[in-house]
């Protein structure tokens, strides 16, 4: 076997991976946006932009458009903050240090339907351990306490902190790479020219660590904008699909509503957005590591 | 300008172990250029970061100019560091990185412009301003953060081991800039180093450290010609003081002080009987290194340092009468190692 047919045979396994798992379903996907399909028919028609004309005038649409900006942006915001405090935390030893590492990677080590569904217990209308909380705390009475899934505005927010809790530790863990790839002397020499904390982490570990920031938030975009598992256990898109976001609405519709033609145009309406901002994070992340 | 004291100083890092640092007391004197001179692990830089804040000693006391400073920042003592790897912050300009002391510590924004360029232009690196460090020299990025530290007009002058990243001939320019630089600033200034050459070149004084402790504080002379100890005899000069032990006495000279006998008449001398086993040729200098035939000291390696002036015909091989001045015999206790009172020795 020469080098170049051994090359061939261990680069297929890569390949056929990625043709049979991504290229195939996402070909398919695009054929099936300008098409009729549904559930349960044979007829298959090839009718142009007219799926995507539907979906852009469907209100359940833009909702769930703005639904999904809302839960990427405000999800994105708090796992930026609470990782860059938690990377500082967890950068200089303390006892039992590498035991709190690992707590804290545990969230996303676990499988995500199995934490949502012990979340879903959490944030459960009567069994909520917080709302019991709350009223032994005489913050609520036990008639009026809050609702955690049940009214639209606690659902996001229910939604957001529950994807938050999941993504802070890979947040985390890049930030503290990126951290260690500071060298000492840098905060040192910030501290003997006069800078106190605010000024050094403003003005030279936060720039610093920019390109770092760029793949941690790149990561947890793709990762949230695309994300249905937490939405579909906790809330199912409701109430009143105040919590529905493109991919559940996507699912809800292509799968549970049987227009495979509608799922398949929400689906790839996910796609420009998510080069787009590939695109955008790749280059401040390159901008960042030129200077 | 302030002078910088250390008083039983001792940083002890894991409980148990032998201090980095140890029970050092130690004064500059104003706008001196005090020199810590020792191997790697002394904790000369341990020292010095103690001096600037960046460690919490395990006990003893730092004043600078005259007040304890223990329980205050770095940025509280007034203080100016270089540091080994120069600590540009990469990202910013030149200018940036020079004007950042000013603005951490809220100098008027109009008198930014004034101090950089006054830095820079001291420096020569005027032309530099816009670039970013990783577009400078390693000789332009010592410049810069020489720059950097300048640009507040310190009380202290920090400096660790700032030459070490530059190539051999840069580093000898570096060195006389930095020495001129001194002069004009006038700062009081400590150095921390672990090349003898320019801790002889450039300090008023040298501090020589090993293993945490201060062996001697001294003018360079005095620590080469009058070493308080074997280790000062043995880490300064090079090649190192020739040490012969006999008895309770261990008897030093150095290898420039052991000559053909014929070259030292008259003067009170030892002789030896001495065989050259090896000639290193160095241009200016021939270094032999050979042993001592017959005495006391048969076999003893001995080392010889002779000028180029001085005739050839010392090679490999030969035997010739050696001998050194009485007057450049230095005595040490062999039990303590420490200096001892010249006294009448069983030579032959």
């Amino acid at each position: 076997m020469t080098n170049r047919q051994l090359g061939a045979v261990m680069f297929a396994p890569a390949v056929l991976f990625i043709i049979l798992l991504i290229g195939f379903p996402f070909v398919l996907a695009v054929l099936y946006a300008f098409s009729d399909a549904r559930i349960g028919s044979t007829g298959f028609h090839l009718v142009g932009l007219e799926n995507f004309r539907s979906i852009l005038q469907s209100p359940s649409f833009r909702k769930a458009l703005q639904n999904s900006i809302v839960f990427t942006v405000c999800a994105q915001a708090i796992v930026i903050v609470c990782s860059t405090i938690l990377s500082m935390a967890l950068e200089k030893p303390f006892r039992a240090r590498g035991l709190v590492r690992l707590l804290i990677l545990l969230p996303w080590v676990a499988p995500v339907s199995l934490g949502t569904i012990g979340w879903k217990w959490i944030l459960d209308s009567i069994y909520s351990v917080i709302t019991w909380v709350l009223i032994w705390l005489h913050f609520y009475k036990p008639y009026s306490a809050p609702m955690w899934l049940g009214e639209p505005r606690l659902a996001m927010a229910s939604v957001i902190l529950v994807h938050c809790w999941r993504l802070i530790p890979f947040s985390t863990v890049i930030m503290l790479a990126g951290r260690s790839a500071i060298p000492k002397e840098i905060p040192e020499a910030a501290s003997i020219d006069g800078a106190g904390f605010w000024r050094t982490l403003f003005h030279i570990t936060i720039p610093m660590m920019t390109p770092i920031i760029s793949v941690a938030l790149l990561f947890g975009i793709v990762f949230t904008f695309t994300d249905m598992t937490v939405v579909y256990i906790l809330t199912a898109g409701g109430p009143f699909d105040s919590t529905q976001t493109l991919p559940s609405l996507a699912f809800a519709t292509g799968v549970q509503g049987s227009d495979l033609a509608a799922g398949a145009a929400i689906s790839l309406f996910l796609v420009p957005v998510l080069v787009a901002v590939a695109y955008f994070m790749l280059r401040v992340a390159h901008r960042a590591e030129v200077v | 300008m302030a002078v910088v004291e250390t008083r039983n100083l001792t940083k002890v890092f894991k409980e148990g172990e032998l201090g980095a640092v140890n029970k050092v007391s130690l004064a500059t004197r104003e706008g001196e250029f005090l020199v810590f001179l020792g191997p790697s692990g002394s904790g000369k830089t341990t020292l010095l970061r103690m001096i600037a804040g960046l460690e919490t000693p395990t006990s003893g006391e730092i004043l600078i100019g005259g007040q304890v400073v223990n329980h205050l920042t770095p940025r509280e003592r007034r203080i100016a560091m270089v540091f080994q790897s120069y600590a540009l912050y990469p990202h910013l300009s030149v200018y940036n990185n020079i004007a950042f002391p000013l603005k951490a510590q809220k100098v008027p924004r109009e008198q930014h412009r004034t101090k950089v360029e006054w830095a820079a232009g001291l420096l020569g690196i005027g032309k530099l301003l816009g670039r970013k460090p990783r577009e400078l020299s390693g000789g332009e990025r010592q410049r810069v953060a020489l720059a950097r530290a300048i640009v507040r007009e310190p009380a202290v002058f920090l400096l660790d081991e700032p030459l070490s990243n530059l190539d051999a001939k840069l580093r000898a320019s570096a060195r006389e800039e930095l020495e001129q630089f001194h002069k004009s600033v006038g700062t009081t200034t400590i150095y921390v180093t672990h090349d003898q050459v320019e801790a002889m070149a450039m300090g008023d004084r040298i501090v020589v450290l090993h293993q945490g402790v201060v062996r001697q504080i001294g003018t360079p002379k005095d620590v080469y010609e009058d070493p308080a100890d074997t280790f000062v005899a043995t880490f300064l000069g090079s090649p190192p003081m020739n040490l012969v032990e006999f008895s309770d006495v261990i008897v030093g000279f150095r290898p420039e002080s052991f000559l053909p006998a014929d070259l030292l008449p008259g003067a009170k001398h030892v002789r030896f009987r001495y065989k050259v086993n090896y000639v290193e040729y160095l241009g200016a200098e021939r270094v032999l290194y050979g042993a001592i035939e017959g005495s006391h000291f048969e076999s003893k390696e001995i080392i010889s340092r002779l000028s180029w002036t001085m005739p050839a015909g010392y090679d490999a091989g030969s035997v010739h009468d050696f001998a050194v001045a009485e007057s450049d015999l230095r005595f040490f206790d062999r039990k303590t190692e420490k200096r001892a009172d010249p006294r009448p020795y069983p030579w032959q």
